[in-house]
């Protein structure tokens, strides 16, 4: 860690400010329109946020990576599609279990990506696991190498030979696919 | 009593419900530890969130509501992760997966 401890002051002090913020509006301990006021919630509420600052003050807000903004744009465009897969997903996983015959045909498959950076890899290993048929097993982040199970040969073709979701993936974080 | 409201949360729930018992069926039905993940942990995702929904609905706009979407995107973000760290945990400890043809255990 090459950061100042001023500089991790400050972050820590940001990251205490969204968690407890985020605190008191989800408990409603001051209410200014029936006056309810709740100290046991407030106070509870500083410990509670100290606590999660201490431990992963360094995870809410990384210094790494440029044109968040764009970046997050691109991915708030591609959570409607991620929606649409996984309601797929779950119609495929109830064929399988309801269908007499059960077609099922698993299999392990293996493949290498250009992806590099922490937040492309578990976006792209979460969405493997959202959509049908396919969960991520190991991810080697070095290689950007993703060990994959799937439960029959469609949806491990579609990771192998389609590759929609890792160009879709690739295109949010600005990374080549 | 018969509100549309009522009918679309009831159908939601419903709906939410449906794909629980489904996913109970598979892990049931399915021959192996890690196929029987694949239908615990997709049903789980969508019967969650369409039950989630369904109480959003009912209850229309109010502070629930918002403590509801968020609970959902929780979810989104909570699932994936662990059944990926089930599974990893087993593969790492060298359960075999089942192949065609074996015999279920």
């Amino acid at each position: 860690m090459t950061r100042s401890k001023e500089h991790n002051v400050g972050l820590m002090l940001a990251v205490f400010a969204v968690l407890y913020i985020f605190w008191l509006l989800m408990s409603a301990c001051i209410n200014p329109l029936n006056g309810h006021f709740s100290p046991v919630h407030i106070i509870a509420g500083i410990i509670c946020a100290g606590v999660v600052t201490l431990l992963s003050h360094d995870l809410l807000i990384t210094k790494e990576g440029e044109m968040t903004l764009a970046k997050t744009f691109r991915l708030i465009a591609y959570v409607p599609w991620e929606l649409w897969q996984i309601f797929l997903a779950n119609f495929d996983v109830a064929y399988r279990v309801l269908h007499p015959k059960m077609p099922i045909d698993p299999r392990i498959i293996e493949f290498d990506t250009s992806l590099r950076s922490d937040f492309a890899l578990t976006t792209l290993a979460n969405s493997i696991t959202l959509t049908p048929g396919t969960i991520t097993i190991d991810i080697d982040p070095g290689k950007g190498r993703f060990l994959v199970h799937a439960i029959a040969k469609k949806p491990a073709d579609a990771l192998l030979v389609d590759k929609t979701m890792i160009n879709k993936v690739a295109h949010v974080y600005m990374e080549e696919a | 009593m018969f509100s549309i409201i009522n009918i679309i949360a009831t159908i939601l729930i419903a709906g939410g419900a449906f794909f629980m018992v489904t996913g109970v069926v598979g892990l049931l039905r399915f021959p192996d530890f890690y196929t029987r993940l694949h239908a615990t942990g997709k049903c789980d995702t969508l019967g969650e969130v369409l039950v989630i929904v369904g109480c959003m609905v009912y209850q229309g706009w109010s502070f629930i509501t918002v403590k509801l979407f968020f609970l959902m995107f929780f979810i989104f973000l909570a699932n994936p992760v662990g059944t990926h760290a089930i599974m990893k945990a087993a593969y790492l400890t060298g359960l075999k997966p089942w192949k065609k043809g074996e015999e279920r255990r």
